[in-house]
Formats: structure tokens, sequence, C-alpha cells
């Protein structure tokens, strides 16, 4: 039964992928390619990977999919041509040939690993040392808390890139309003941000309070604060800050730095990233929720995009 | 306490004030420049065997970072180009008629990242963390190349993401297999065996585009011609040698068990036809800043091309040393010809080689060091680019791989040709053009980085012992090796 | 939960073939738009081999996860970065801003 159902997923995310690939009409790919990220989440549910399932829904299919979507809106409003028909050149046929012998060779490097649960013992062993349950918190925040590091930075790294992209006339001023322009569909946004900013940020600080134990934690988290912001953006309930508002610069660095700095105090008492006995859960919740705020904010004004000139802005 | 921790804490801390502090942003450097080089410093005086595990968390979950050879020559490097190339940059990026502006604002944080991306990038042994520190380092190229096209840097992009994603591949197979993605330990476990192979296969492809190494080079051209000078300075000079060095590692420490003659030869002869395809088009250049990028292309040729002489070698320490010499001395002398090529087209009216004329007698400085950094490029003595260039040659010679001793020949021939070109423009005859005086921090920073190239010329023997340190065993042993009593 | 020792490997396979998928995506499609999304898919296909791979008996690896939730952020950082640069590209194709620079920033 279990094995019926997987088989069907998979042939699924492969069918929604090919979809989302070749379809004509961009809005219909993008919607194609938002099921095949929730298909994948309830591939890592039924691998029992519940932590990347929610990441990968919430992140994958739901933040990707309104870039997707916002990004197709601002072309088309430039003319852009997005839709085509990507199929029908003989050269095509090349590619495909190449393209499945990769797949098949990729393939037979996959079967000849035998899947097993690797290092989950060892990562068992050391969990009771930093106190917390989830298994998947203990390495993206104390065993390999360096990679995580440096990928807040990453994160960090991409606003700022995105934000030099700015006409220079733009600077400071803040992204292309998200608000919707169509009043009864601003009307519908407008209740509804005003209702899912607080309970986003109530699931937020619910998901990472829970993700040191049971699944959740700071990038679901913060995914579900970004949504909420993005919401209430979209109804007007909030406006985009200035890039030189030095608060929300403070906003989007706190993680990142606050991370940095216990990182920089395990130093003092002995190794960079280390947690001191029996403090470890509380400096990893510290991190998690500063984390979970600055990732929110920062999620949601990359979607949001560089700023723009005055007269764009509604 | 260990620089090897703060090497990559400090830039992004920096980062952090950067981003913060806006307009002021550009002042950090004043700070940051001798933090750095004082860093670089404590990491040259480490120990031989420094090495140690973040967080105490052992292998094979946790990861190692360790000041071998290849990190005490390159991170030192580094932090003399950024801090050339922060100074250069300072007057450029800086608030306009008093307004932040976008690049002046974002430019700084982008620095700093590159800054602890590449060196987080040389320190680490872990694959999935030199996957985050590729993305670092590419995120900030990107949006620096983007600065000068976007057209250029969107390509460049699309293609940096399509490599990072191949050597994510790579890491994600090797995962799967070894339970562990750490060079040291995969140097034990590694077989040669299907997933093993593409693994390798895959990876080398992703980072032999990000390196640009012919035919996967098409990008850099364009990107690296087109951005402004401080932003070409550290794609050339920073950006495309840490894909080198993971391909170095990966090749010669995690897979060295695998890896076999044929396709060290594949690279090698890759890196040969680098050199040669780099150079010619390099000479047929009209403009002067597209003649420095195919320099690169050609220039990156050299590194690949010493992969079967260090493979190869008797004695792998010499060509070892060579191959990490000239790394140095083309980041040291790239940065410093395109911080050079910027003030002389800022002076002349126009972007090609032939408006240079007489400009030797206007910026007698800024043409020397373009000079400078071109004798170290050539592989002219006394420089670094002689020094890696003659213990190629030796070793080539020793070998007696008669292909790869021609091309060395050939590309430093070439070299000279496309060198001297722009050259014996701005030293002709013609009237120097009245220029405007630029500020001695613009003019000092070229002329530091190629003196520097220069220098590397009288510290081989220095060198030498540096790169042998902590190098992978097929490495470093025979050189450890003493003549039996 | 035990399976047929066959299909231990279907989600990995899943993702080789998705990899693949996306790779002729990426080369026959011309927008760049499109092409981040077929990226995406890439990306999706790694991360599912990286994470089958580390199914076990009773549970699956938690640090092949923990990497995977590393990768999907890094990935939709550099996504929204792609499509930000293709927005803007679009605005100085179709609108060219009248000054792009204050002169003197764009030198070299």
């Amino acid at each position: 039964m279990t094995a019926a159902f997987e088989l069907i997923l998979c042939l699924m995310i492969l069918g929604t992928a090919c979809v989302a690939l070749l379809v004509r009409d961009f809005l219909a790919a993008i919607a194609f390619f938002v099921v095949f990220g929730n298909l994948m989440g309830l591939a890592w549910l039924a691998l029992g990977a519940v932590n990347v399932a929610l990441a990968e829904i919430a992140i994958g299919a739901g933040v990707t999919g309104v870039l997707l979507i916002l990004t197709r809106g601002r072309l088309l409003a430039l003319g852009e041509q997005i839709d085509g028909n990507p199929l029908g050149h003989w050269l095509n046929l090349g590619a495909a040939v190449v393209c499945s012998a990769f797949a098949v060779v990729l393939g037979a490097a996959v079967l000849s690993i035998a899947p097993d649960d690797g290092l989950a013992p060892v990562i068992d062993r050391l969990m009771p040392r930093i106190g917390v349950e989830n298994p998947v918190t203990g390495v993206l925040l104390a065993f390999r808390a360096y990679d995580t590091l440096l990928e807040s930075f990453v994160l960090l790294g991409a606003l700022v890139a995105v934000w030099s992209l700015a006409p220079a006339d733009a600077w400071p001023r803040a992204p292309a309003a998200l608000r919707m322009t169509d009043p009864a569909a601003l009307n519908v946004a407008e209740s509804f941000g005003r209702l899912v900013l607080p309970i986003a940020l109530v699931v937020a600080a619910y998901l990472v309070w829970v993700g040191s134990d049971r699944p959740g934690g700071a990038f679901q988290g913060g995914t579900v604060l970004a949504g909420g912001f993005l919401l209430a953006a979209m109804g007007g309930a909030m406006g985009l800050p200035r890039s030189d508002d030095p608060a929300f610069r403070w906003t989007l660095v706190a993680g990142p730095l606050v991370f940095l700095a216990i990182g920089l105090a395990g130093m003092a008492l002995g190794r960079f990233l280390a947690y001191p006995e029996g403090m470890a859960k509380a400096l990893i919740v510290t991190i998690e929720y500063f984390l979970a705020f600055s990732i929110g904010v920062t999620l949601a004004l990359l979607v949001a995009g560089p700023p723009v000139r005055a007269e764009t802005v509604p | 306490m260990s620089p090897l921790d703060l090497l990559v804490a400090a830039p992004l801390a920096f980062m952090v004030a950067a981003l913060v502090l806006g307009q002021g942003g550009r002042w950090l450097i004043l700070a940051a420049g001798p933090v750095m080089l004082g860093l670089s410093a404590w990491l040259l005086a480490l120990p031989p065997d420094a090495a140690h595990l973040v967080g105490n968390w052992d292998l094979p979950l946790g990861i190692l970072l360790r000041a071998d050879g290849v990190a005490r020559l390159l991170v030192p490097a580094t932090c003399v180009c950024f801090v050339a190339v922060a100074l250069y940059a300072w007057p450029e990026f800086s608030p306009k008629a008093g307004r932040e502006t976008a690049r002046a604002h974002t430019f700084w944080p982008m620095l700093y990242l590159m800054w602890g991306g590449s060196n987080a990038g040389y320190l680490t042994t872990d694959l999935f963390n030199l996957y985050v520190t590729i993305e670092m380092v590419s995120l900030a190229a990107v949006a620096l190349a983007a600065m000068g096209s976007l057209a250029a840097g969107l390509q460049y992009f699309m293609i940096a993401l399509v490599g990072s994603l191949a050597y994510l591949l790579g890491v994600a197979l090797l995962a799967g297999h070894y339970d562990t993605v750490d060079a040291t330990l995969l140097a034990v476990r590694a077989r040669p065996d299907l997933p093993t192979v593409l693994a390798l296969a895959v990876m080398t492809a992703g980072l032999l585009v990000k390196a640009a190494l012919f035919p996967l080079h098409g990008w850099l051209p364009p990107a690296h011609a087109a951005a402004p000078a401080p932003a070409s300075a550290l794609l050339s000079a920073i950006v495309v040698k840490l894909g080198f060095v993971i391909i170095l590692r990966l090749w010669f420490e995690a897979f060295a068990e695998v890896v076999r003659p044929a396709a060290i030869h594949l690279l090698g002869g890759m890196g040969a036809l680098a050199v040669i395809y780099g150079s010619i088009q390099a000479i047929r250049q009209e403009r002067l800043k597209p003649l420095v990028a195919y320099s690169t292309v050609a220039q990156l040729g050299y590194l690949f091309l010493a992969f079967p002489l260090i493979w190869n070698a008797r004695i792998p320490g010499e060509p070892w040393a060579a191959v990490l010499v000239h790394a140095v001395a083309h980041m040291l002398a790239k940065a410093a010809m395109f911080l050079a090529a910027g003030l002389m087209l800022k002076a002349v009216a126009g972007d090609r080689i032939s408006d240079l004329g007489g400009l030797a007698r206007a910026m007698p400085l800024s043409v020397t060091a373009f000079a400078l950094a071109a004798i170290s490029l050539m592989g002219l003595p006394p420089s670094g680019g002689f020094t890696a260039k003659f213990l190629l040659l030796h070793a080539a010679i020793e070998q007696g791989q008669v292909i790869y001793a021609g091309v060395l020949v050939i590309g430093g021939l070439l070299g000279a040709a496309y060198l001297f070109r722009p050259l014996s423009v701005a030293f002709g005859a013609s009237a120097a053009p009245v220029v405007r005086a630029e500020g001695a921090l613009r003019v000092a920073a070229p002329l530091t980085l190629a003196a520097l190239a220069i220098a590397l010329g009288f510290a081989g023997m220095t060198l030498i012992e540096l790169s042998s340190i902590g190098a992978p065993p097929a490495i470093a042993l025979p050189l450890a090796e003493e003549p039996g009593p | 939960m035990s399976l047929p020792a066959a299909l231990g490997h279907l989600f990995p396979l899943t993702g080789a073939a998705l990899v693949g998928l996306g790779l002729f995506g990426f080369i026959i499609l011309r927008h760049p738009l499109r092409q981040l999304l077929a990226v995406n898919v890439i990306a999706a296909g790694i991360f599912l081999i990286l994470g089958g791979l580390g199914r076990g008996e009773d549970v699956t690896d938690p640090y092949p996860q923990a990497l995977v939730i590393t990768g999907i952020v890094v990935s939709v950082a550099l996504t929204a970065l792609g499509a930000a640069m293709i927005t803007r590209l679009a605005e100085d194709r179709c609108a060219p801003a009248p000054t792009p620079e204050p002169p003197g920033d764009r030198d070299a």
C-alpha cells in the first residue's frame, strides 16, 4: 500500500515537473511548479523528513511561487514575452538524448549506493549534549552551525545584491508596492492581511519554539513570517520599508549578527560556535528566534525586489 | 582563539557593520585592513599542523578548518588584494553630493561577503561547507559584475548557478555514498566506483565553469571587461581562484586515489589550449579591458596545465609550489593591472588601446604599475610569475613533457606580444595628453600590488616551503624524504 | 514501515530523473525566468537524491536533511536575485533610464 502510494507520488512529481517546464503558458507553468513543490513536500513526509517537508512547502513552493508570479506580472507589464512553446526545434532532440543519457548514468550511480541512515546513530549519541530533541535542529544549529551561519549571510547577501540593482535615482526608496490595484481584490486582501499577520507571528513563534524538540525551526518560522508580511503588504496593511531606515537595517542583520556574536563568545570559552555545557539549548533557541525574524523580513524583501523610482510607486 | 575562525568571522562582522552604517560603510576598511592583515600574519605564524573542528564537533559530522600551504599562501594574498582594491574603490563608491547611492552602499557589504567567503573556502576541508562558500563568493561576484553590465551579469549568474548545482550534485552523491563530505576522510575512504567518479566529474565540471577554463570561459571576458575597475580586479584576481583551489583539493587530496592519468591529461590539455586561445584572443583585442580579461583566460590555463606536471613529478612539491605561486602572482598582478587600466582609461577619452598614446609621460606611476604587472604576467625575471613558470618549465623538461614545455614557452611569448602592445603605445612618442591628477591612494594601490608581484620573485624558497605545509600526502611525502645514510 | 527492496531507491531515482528533466528544460528554454524555474527543478532533484539516500529502516538520516534545508534556503536566495536581475534588465530594455548613473561613477 505504502509502496503503491510512493510510486504514484513519484510519477506525479515527474509529471508536474514536465508540465511546469514544457507548458506554453507561463502562468500554468508556475501553477504546476507550485503543485510540484507541494508534492515534493509530500515526498519528504513519506521519507519521514517533516522538517524538510515544512521548508520545501513553505520556501520551495510558497516563496518561490509568489516570486515567480510577481516577476511574471512585472515582466508582462513591461511587454516581455515569456510564454512560448519550447518544443519543436530539431536541436531539442539532441538535448533530450544527452539529458536522458545523463539521467540514466546518474540513476545507475544512485542505484549503486545503498540507502542507509548513515550518521543517524552518531547524531543520536550527540543529542543529549545539547539538550535539544529535534536532531535536524541539532545538526543545523550545533554540529554544523558553521554552515548555517554562513548560509544566513548568503541570504542577507542576496538581499544586498538585489538592492545593488536599484536604479541610481531610486535609492534609498522602498521596493515597488505590492498593494493590489483592483479595488475588490484589495478589499479582500486588506482584511485578510490584517488577520493573517498576527496569526503568522504566532505560528512563526510556535514553529521556532517547538523546533528545538519537534519538527519546525528558524527557517520554517521565518518563512511563515515572510508569508504574513507579504500578505499584509498586498492588502496595504503594511508598507514596504525604505532601504535606509536604520531600524529596518538592524532587523535584517539581527539574526546573522546574534548568531555570529554567540559564535565568537564561544571562542572566548574554548572554540568558535561551541556552546558551554548546559547552556546549549538556551543559546540555540535565542539564535533561532533572532534568525527566524531576520529571515522572515529578508525573504519578504527578496520577493519584493530592488527599490524603485518614485513615479512607479502608486 | 584562532585566526582560522576569525579570518571568516571578521569580514562577516564588517559586512554587517557596512550594511548598518550605510554612508559611513566605506570607512570600515581603515579598521578591516589592519585587522585582516594581522590575522593573515597570525595564520602564517601558526604551527604547521594547525587545524581544528568548529564547535569541537568531531568528523564525520563536524567541519574541519586547517591552515595548510594553500591557505597560507592564498589568504594573505587575498587580503592584500582586498585592501588595495578597497582603498582604490574608496572615492568611486562614496556618496555622491552627500547622498547615499545604491552602488556606494551595496559595494562595501558585497566586498566583505566575498572576502569572508573566499577565506572560508581556503580554510575548510568540508565539501558541503565549500558549496556555501562558493555561493557567498558567487553572489557577491554577480552583484559586482552587474554593476558594469546587467546583461553580462545575468549571463554570469545563470552559468554560475548551473556550475554550483553541478557541484552540489556531486556533494549529494558523496554524502549518500560515504556518509561524509570531509576531504580528509574521503581521501581515505574514496573508491574508484561509478558514484565517486561521476561525483568527481560533475563537481569538476561545475567548478571549471566557475574557474573559466577554456572552453568554459565564455562568460568571463564580457563580465570582467564591463565591470567597474575595482570589481574587475576582484573578479579576475579572487573569484576564479576559489574554483581552482577546490579542484586542487578534490584531485590531489580527496580523490587522489581515484584520479586516472587520462583525466589529468585532459585537464592539462584544456589548460594548454586555454593558454594559447586566451593569448591569441588577447592579441586580437582593440580595447584595453577585454585584453586584460582575455589575459585572465590565458593565465588560468597555466594553473591547470600544471596538473599533469604535479601528477608525474618525481618531486611533486616543486610543481605544486609553482602552481600556488602562480595563483598568488596572478592574483596580485591581475588586480594591479585592472586597477591601473582603470586609471589609464579614465584619464584618456576612449577605451581603446590606441587611445593610450603618450600616457607614460602623463601618468608615469600608473603606467609603471601596469608595466610591472605585465612583467609578472609575461613571466620575465625577477617576478612571482617568473618563479612559477620557471618551476613549471623545469618540471616539464625533467619529465620529458615536450608539449607542455612548448606551450609554456609559446604562452610566454604570446603574453609578451599582447602586453607589449598597450605598453608600446603608452610609452610611444605621441604628445602626452593632459590628465587630471588622481588621489595618492588610487595611484599607490596598483603600484603596491604590482611591486609585490615582482617582490615574490625574490622569495622563491620561502614560498616553496610555505606551499609544502600540510600538503596532501601524495605531494608532501617526497619532499620530506631524507637521503638515507 | 518496511519497503520492498526495489523501492528503497524510489526517491533518489526520481531525483535523478528530475535532474535530467530540469537540465533539458534549462537547455531548451529561452526565457531566463523559465530557465530559473528549470534550475529549481534540478535543485529539487538533487535534494531528493541527497535526502532519499539517507533513508534507513526506521528513520531518515538527519544529516542530509539539514544539508537539504540549507540548500533550499540558498536556492531561494539565488532565485530571488535572478528574478530581480531579469526584471531590471527588462526595465532597462523597455525604458532606458535618462541618466543611468551620475557621471564619474561609471568610470573605467
